[in-house]
């Protein structure tokens, strides 16, 4: 800077302080377009445009409120795995969990169980299953990777024997009350779009405003440090694994009604959509990073990109390319820009 | 009185001898600098005295209280903070969240606790004010320089009112500029009555600081002495053993 330029500056500004304060909150707009959450967002947007445009399917009722239905799905689920990202860790069983916990509340309901046994049962099959992981990697020290890839084989097995892999479609007394929570819509909304939007409210302000968020990401930042400053990391850990399987179990529960029926293979591979969501929102798979508001947005650009693939009439065998690379895209780009930043 | 006095402090593994009978005072706002070769048993001393490993034999007093640990937590209550050589400092968090990690203040909004920002950042401000630092609470540690991560390091160290602070390694991998800073910051506690115990392989940084030195060699403590009265070339015999006891 010239010397002018200097005295110039010099008026305006109190205190270096000030001016460093200054710098620092940048305008809105420069904040915003720093954040892979905007670029995504835009991604998402720019995608529904162009759909509106090119066909006459997209942008129809039923369509948007199928595509919606979907994405509240995987957002739901992105929610409890950015925390599980975040905090170093990865949950590969999640997709396996949504089946147990549908199969779970199926079968009891089709004995003739009301639904208000039905779905604490579903739900607490599914904390089960989470304090399972989180119990065996924070206390026996296992790699996440590998514990939650044999809970992925274990719990869809469990639906398998649970229904003697047979499709459940009768749901006894309370058969219509259980399609209406997961089928039906209120005031014009899906009722998982509704779940999905509490959740990430929920989930968004837990990782801003409480103790439980911080330590989660200081966790995931620096596992050490945070257990010399007296965290309780390995509760913490447990926690972070029963809340990842807390929203496949609700996810579950929500794929029964509104898909009317159950058969062992729902969720299947569902855990790689999640992951991708996950990451394309921001979730760093280094640990330390993430939003819920991230989770969303990734989710919805995996859905219309799917969307979108069907309505062009692009075979659905190129759905799991997609995904694939998108995972890999996010992750790229997060490297790039620790690489700018470093160098 | 003396802040920390060890008595007769051993610590076996098994068959080995890391520390024997090793007996030690520090006063308040007294500088000691810790020395000795690789396995001497410096660390070994500092985790007896920070609540990581129980003495096999011997006794810890603080402010002529007599202290047991069982945790790092307990060291922790009786006024003890370390700083360790990796800083245990999350890079992905504020300035002042490192401050206050695992001891947030909140506040109450109906039945649920929320974290209090504004507090933390205004307390964690006012004490890298007093370290005379640079460092700015909302920052992220992972933009800051190595001598800015130390001082959010002893900001913690104060926030806890400690009496006793252990540093580990401070300087090994920082700048000249930064050992500088360092320093400082250990001035100030000492200047502050906090007893340092500074742990270093880096005799002009160790002779700047300490008022004393104390010399670790395979387990046994071979000196204990004002560092005015002793000089580099004499605890260099200390740590290789050319010199037996001073």
């Amino acid at each position: 800077m010239s010397d002018q330029g200097k005295r110039n500056s010099v008026p305006t500004a109190h205190s270096l302080a000030e001016v460093i304060d200054q710098s620092e909150h940048r305008g809105l707009l420069s904040r915003l377009t720093s954040q892979q959450t905007f670029w995504v967002f835009m991604a998402a947007m720019l995608a529904c445009l162009a759909l509106s445009l090119l066909t006459d399917t997209f942008a129809t009722e039923r369509n948007l409120f199928n595509v919606s239905r979907n994405f509240a799905f995987v957002a739901i689920i992105a929610l409890g795995m950015t925390a599980v990202i975040a905090s170093g860790g990865i949950d590969l069983s999640v997709g396996s969990t949504v089946v147990l916990s549908s199969m779970t509340v199926a079968v009891l309901m089709s004995a003739g169980m009301p639904f208000w046994i039905g779905i604490p049962a579903a739900l607490g099959v599914a904390i089960l299953l989470g304090a399972v992981n989180g119990i065996l990697i924070a206390y026996a020290g296992m790699p996440p990777f590998v514990v939650t890839l044999g809970m992925l084989s274990v719990a869809r097995s469990l639906a398998m024997v649970l229904s003697n892999n047979k499709m459940i479609y009768q749901f006894g007394p309370d058969h219509d009350l259980l399609l209406a929570l997961g089928g039906g819509s209120t005031m014009g909304l899906p009722n998982p779009l509704i779940v999905m939007a509490l959740l990430a409210g929920v989930t968004g302000f837990i990782f801003k405003w409480t103790r439980w968020g911080q330590h989660l990401f200081a966790m995931g930042g620096n596992e050490n440090a945070a257990k010399l400053t007296g965290i309780p990391v390995r509760q913490l850990k447990v926690s972070v694994y029963v809340f990842s399987a807390l929203t496949a179990g609700i996810t579950g529960v929500l794929e029964v009604g509104w898909l009317g029926g159950v058969t062992t293979n729902l969720g299947q591979g569902m855990e790689l959509s999640v992951i991708a969501a996950a990451v394309i929102g921001g979730a760093n798979l280094a640990g330390g990073v993430g939003t819920a508001f991230g989770a969303v947005v990734g989710a919805l650009l995996i859905e219309v990109i799917r969307n979108s693939l069907i309505l062009l009439g692009i075979s659905t065998f190129w759905q799991g390319a997609f995904v694939g690379s998108f995972i890999v895209i996010a992750v790229a780009f997060d490297r790039f820009r620790s690489i700018r930043q470093q160098g | 009185m003396s802040a920390l006095r060890l008595e007769g402090v051993s610590k076996h593994f098994g068959a080995i001898h890391a520390l024997s009978d090793v007996s030690l005072s520090i006063e308040p706002g007294e500088v000691i600098g810790l020395m000795g070769d690789n396995g001497a048993g410096k660390s070994t001393l500092v985790k007896v005295i920070a609540g990581n490993f129980a003495p096999s034999a011997g006794e810890i007093f603080i402010s002529d209280t007599r202290v047991e640990f069982h945790k790092p937590l307990d060291a922790q209550r009786a006024g003890i903070e370390v700083v360790y050589q990796d800083l245990a400092i999350c890079d992905n968090l504020s300035a002042a969240a490192n401050v206050f990690l695992g001891r947030e203040l909140t506040r109450r909004i109906g039945p649920i606790q929320i974290l209090d920002y504004a507090r933390m950042r205004i307390r964690a401000g006012e004490l890298f004010a007093r370290l005379k630092s640079e460092t700015r609470p909302r920052d992220l540690v992972k933009r800051m320089s190595g001598g800015q991560r130390q001082a959010v390091a002893i900001a913690r160290a104060l926030l806890s009112d400690a009496k006793i602070v252990l540093m580990d390694e401070p300087t090994a991998a920082i700048s000249v500029r930064q050992v500088a800073e360092v320093l400082n910051l250990i001035r100030y506690l000492s200047d502050h009555g906090i007893a340092v115990v500074l742990v270093s392989h880096r005799m002009p940084d160790v002779f700047q600081v300490a008022d004393r030195i104390a010399v670790l060699r395979r387990g046994r403590l071979v000196a204990s002495k004002r560092a005015a009265d002793s000089s580099p070339e004499e605890v260099t015999g200390l740590i290789t053993g050319a010199i037996e006891f001073a």
